[in-house]
C-alpha cells in the first residue's frame, strides 16, 4: 500500500533535486528546467493530498487538482517568458551562463 | 434692560476718549491741531460727566453680557460705581484734563502731535476702564491696555534709542507683575467660580477656608500692583520711563497709572485683608520701596528722575497703608499725591521746555527769578510732598504715619526716615535748580512758559494746597482718623521735615557741584546692573542648554543619528548584493525556510 507519506517523500526528493539544480547549474536554461522540476514536485504533493483527502462519500477533494491545472498553466506562461528573456539576454551578451551576468548588484 | 440717559452716563465717560482716539487715528492724523483739540474736548467731556456721576447717588450703569459659557465662566460688561470708583473717576479725568490742556503747550511744536494725543486719549479710556470695571477680566484687559499706551507714550520720541529702550523696559517689567496678577485672577476664579467682585465677596468663604491658598492668591494679585505701581523689586522701569514727554510722566507715571496698582489693592481689599501674611508682605514691600525710592532720589541729577524716585517712594507709602489694612489712608494719599506730584512734574516740564529740554539740575540754577509762577507752583508741590502743614501732603502722609505708629513700630520708624529723606531730596532739587546763581546760558536766558501751561499749574497748585484739608477732603472721601497719636506723630514728622530741609540747605546752598558723592545710591544700589547680570546669566544659561540640545540631541541624535543609522544599515545590507543570481536564489530559499520555520514551528 502506497501512503501519502511516500508520495510526499518522492515530492520532497524531486523538489530538492530541482533546488539543487537551481543552485549549482551554470546554464540558465538548465536552471529554468530545474525550476520546472520544483513546480512539478509541488504539483505531485497537491495531487497526493487530493487523493488522500476524501469525503465521507469516498470522492476525492478536487480543489487541489484544479489548483494543479493552474500551476501548470502559469508555469507554461512563466517558461515562455523566461525563455524569451534568455533569448534576449543571449542576443545581448552571447552567453547563457549565470556567472557572466553579474550586473545586478550595488 | 432699559437704557436711560442716566444709565448710559458712565459709558459716555468711558467711551468718549476711545472715540477721540479712533477719530484721530482714522481721520485727523495729518491735521495735528484738530487732533489735539478733539482729544482735549473728549477728556473734558469725560470730566464733566464724571462730575455729574459724582454728584448723584442713584446712578447705575447699563450692563451687557459679554462672555457666558453655560454659567461656568461669565464676564459681564458692567461698571462698579461706589464711592471709591467715583473718586478715582474724578481724579483721573480731572488731572487728565489739566494735563491734556498742558500738553497743548508742551507739545505744540512736536511732529507726532496727533499720535501723542491719540495715545493719550486711548490711555484715558483704558485708565477709566480700570476704575470702572466691576470684574477681574475687564480690569485685566484695561490693565494691559494702560501698559500698552504707557509703552507707546514713553516711546513717543522713538527715534531716540533711550526712549525706545525705556518703553520696552517698562512694558516687559510690568508684564512680569501682570503675569502673577493673571494667575491670581485664575486662582480666584478656580476657587469661587466667578470673576465679578461682588460675587467673589459673596463666595469669599470658599477662599478664606484655605489660608495658604488665600495668601498665595492675595500675593499674586499684589504682584500686578508691584509691576504697575513700581514697587520694589519691579520699580526699575519707572525712572527710565521719564524718557517720555513730561506730561506723560505727570499723567501716567505719577498721578494715574502707577496709582492703579494701589486702586487695585483697595478694590480687592476684602481678599487681602483676610490674610495677615499677605498684609505683612504688602506692608513691608511698601516700606522698603518707600525707603529705597527716597534714598535713590537723593543723588540723582536729572530733575525728572528725582521726581520719578519720589513717586516710587510715595507709592511705597500708599502700599504700606494698604498693607496696614487702611484703605482710607491709602486712598487719601493717592488723592493728594495725584495733585501734588502731577503739579511737580508739570512744573518741572515747564522748566525743561524753557531750557530747551535740559533736565540736569546742575545746569539750571537761579530759575526762581526768571520763572516766578513755575517756581511758586513747584514750591507748593514740594511743600505738599514733604508734608509741610497745611499743604495736602501733610495730612495724608500724617494719616499713614499715624497708622504705622499704631500698628507697626518698625514700619513707622522707616516711614519717618523716608519722610526725612523726602524733605532732603526735594529741598536739594529746589535749592539747586531754582535758587543760587544760573550756571548755564540757557538758565540765564530762561523765560516763563505760555499761559496754556501755566493755568493747569495754578489749578493743580490750588488743589495741592487744599486737597488735604478735612473740610475739602471730606467731600471726596473718608478722611482717616487715628486716635492714639494726635500729637506725637505730627510732631515727629515735623522734626524730620525740618531736619531734612535744614541739612539740604546746609549742604546745597550756592553749590556749583554736588558735595556728596555716594556711588551706591547714585547707581541705584546696582539693582539695574544686577538685573542686567541676572537676565544675561539666565539667558546665557538657557541658551547653553538650548545649544547643547540642538547640537547633541537634534543635530547629532535625531538628524545625523537617523541618517547615519540608515546609512550603516544600508552598507551592511549591501554585502548581500553580490550580483550572483544563484546566491540571490539561495538567500530567497533561505528566507522561505525561515518564514516557514517562524510561522509553523514557533
Amino acid at each position: 500500500m502506497v501512503t501519502l507519506g511516500d508520495y510526499l517523500i518522492v515530492s520532497g526528493i524531486l523538489f530538492t533535486i530541482g533546488f539543487a539544480g537551481v543552485m549549482v547549474r551554470r546554464n540558465i536554461i538548465i536552471i529554468l528546467m530545474a525550476l520546472e522540476l520544483m513546480l512539478n514536485a509541488a504539483n505531485l504533493s497537491l495531487v497526493a493530498f487530493s487523493r488522500f483527502h476524501v469525503d465521507p462519500s469516498g470522492a476525492p477533494n478536487y480543489n487541489s487538482q484544479v489548483f494543479v491545472f493552474f500551476v501548470i498553466t502559469v508555469a507554461a506562461a512563466e517558461v515562455a517568458v523566461g525563455l524569451a528573456i534568455v533569448v534576449a539576454l543571449f542576443r545581448l551578451r552571447q552567453t547563457t551562463h549565470v556567472e557572466d551576468i553579474t550586473s545586478l548588484k550595488f | 434692560m432699559t437704557f436711560t440717559t442716566k444709565s448710559l452716563l458712565p459709558w459716555l465717560v468711558l467711551l468718549l476718549p476711545l472715540t477721540s482716539a479712533g477719530v484721530i487715528t482714522l481721520f485727523t492724523r495729518r491735521r495735528q491741531n484738530i487732533s489735539a483739540l478733539i482729544s482735549v474736548a473728549a477728556v473734558l467731556g469725560s470730566f464733566t460727566f464724571s462730575c455729574v456721576i459724582f454728584g448723584k447717588n442713584d446712578i447705575s450703569a447699563a450692563e451687557f453680557s459679554w462672555i457666558d459659557i453655560h454659567g461656568v465662566f461669565t464676564v459681564p460688561l458692567a461698571f462698579v460705581l461706589d464711592d471709591l470708583s467715583k473718586l478715582m473717576l474724578l481724579v483721573v479725568s480731572g488731572v487728565g484734563s489739566l494735563i491734556h490742556i498742558y500738553s497743548l503747550g508742551y507739545m505744540r511744536d512736536d511732529e507726532g502731535k496727533s499720535r501723542y494725543f491719540a495715545a493719550l486719549s486711548l490711555f484715558m479710556f483704558a485708565m477709566l476702564g480700570i476704575v470702572l470695571a466691576n470684574n477681574f477680566v475687564m480690569m485685566f484687559i484695561f490693565w494691559e491696555l494702560v501698559g500698552f499706551t504707557s509703552y507707546v507714550l514713553i516711546g513717543h520720541w522713538f527715534e531716540r534709542d533711550a526712549a525706545a529702550d525705556a518703553a520696552k523696559k517698562a512694558f516687559l517689567t510690568t508684564r512680569i507683575g501682570d503675569f502673577g496678577f493673571m494667575i491670581g485672577i485664575l486662582m480666584v476664579w478656580m476657587a469661587t467660580g466667578s470673576v465679578v467682585f461682588d460675587d467673589i465677596v459673596a463666595h469669599l468663604s470658599k477662599i478664606t477656608s484655605n489660608p495658604g491658598y488665600l495668601t498665595i492668591v492675595a500675593i499674586l494679585i499684589f504682584c500686578g500692583a508691584v509691576g504697575k505701581s513700581a514697587q520694589f523689586p519691579l520699580h526699575v522701569w519707572l525712572p527710565d520711563a521719564m524718557e517720555g514727554p513730561t506730561p506723560v510722566s505727570a499723567l501716567i507715571h505719577a498721578a494715574t497709572m502707577v496709582a492703579a496698582g494701589v486702586y487695585l489693592l483697595v478694590r480687592v481689599a476684602f481678599l487681602i485683608q483676610a490674610s495677615q501674611t499677605a498684609l505683612l508682605v504688602i506692608a513691608w514691600i511698601g516700606t522698603i520701596t518707600a525707603l529705597l525710592g527716597a534714598l535713590m532720589a537723593t543723588q540723582q541729577s536729572d530733575i525728572k528722575r528725582i521726581l520719578a524716585y519720589s513717586t516710587i517712594s510715595q507709592l511705597g507709602y500708599m502700599v504700606m497703608a494698604v498693607g496696614l489694612a487702611s484703605n482710607e489712608a491709602a486712598m487719601f494719599h493717592l488723592f493728594t499725591h495725584a495733585f501734588f506730584k502731577a503739579l511737580l512734574f508739570l512744573a518741572a516740564g515747564s522748566v525743561i521746555v524753557t531750557l530747551h529740554h535740559e533736565q540736569d539740575i546742575w545746569k539750571m540754577g537761579g530759575l526762581a527769578k526768571k520763572l516766578r509762577i513755575t517756581f511758586a507752583t513747584f514750591a507748593v508741590g514740594a511743600l505738599a510732598l514733604v508734608g509741610c502743614p497745611p499743604f495736602s501732603g501733610f495730612f495724608s502722609k500724617d494719616a499713614i504715619l499715624a497708622l504705622a505708629y499704631e500698628r507697626n513700630m518698625s514700619i513707622f520708624v522707616i516711614g519717618l526716615t523716608t519722610a526725612f529723606l523726602t524733605a532732603f531730596y526735594i529741598s536739594r532739587a529746589v535749592m539747586v535748580a531754582f535758587l543760587g546763581k544760573p550756571r548755564t546760558d540757557a538758565a540765564r536766558a530762561g523765560k516763563e512758559s505760555p499761559l496754556v501751561m501755566i493755568i493747569p499749574l495754578l489749578i493743580l497748585a490750588l488743589f495741592a494746597l487744599i486737597a488735604g484739608l478735612e473740610s475739602v477732603a471730606q467731600h471726596f472721601l473718608v478722611v482717616p482718623h487715628e486716635k492714639e497719636s494726635v500729637f506725637t506723630v505730627p510732631a515727629l514728622a515735623l522734626v524730620a521735615l525740618i531736619l531734612g530741609v535744614g541739612i539740604a540747605t546746609w549742604l546745597y546752598r550756592n553749590r556749583e557741584r554736588d558735595p556728596l558723592h555716594l556711588d551706591l545710591v547714585r547707581r541705584r544700589f546696582y539693582i539695574d546692573e544686577f538685573y542686567e547680570w541676572l537676565i544675561g546669566a539666565t539667558q546665557e544659561f538657557l541658551a547653553r542648554i538650548a545649544a547643547f540640545f540642538d547640537r547633541w540631541i537634534i543635530d547629532a541624535g535625531a538628524v545625523r543619528g537617523t541618517s547615519g543609522g540608515i546609512f550603516g544599515l544600508g552598507a551592511f545590507l549591501r554585502l548581500f548584493q553580490v550580483g550572483n543570481l544563484q546566491a540571490y536564489a539561495f538567500l530567497f530559499g533561505l528566507g522561505i525556510v525561515a518564514l516557514i520555520y517562524f510561522t509553523i514551528f514557533r
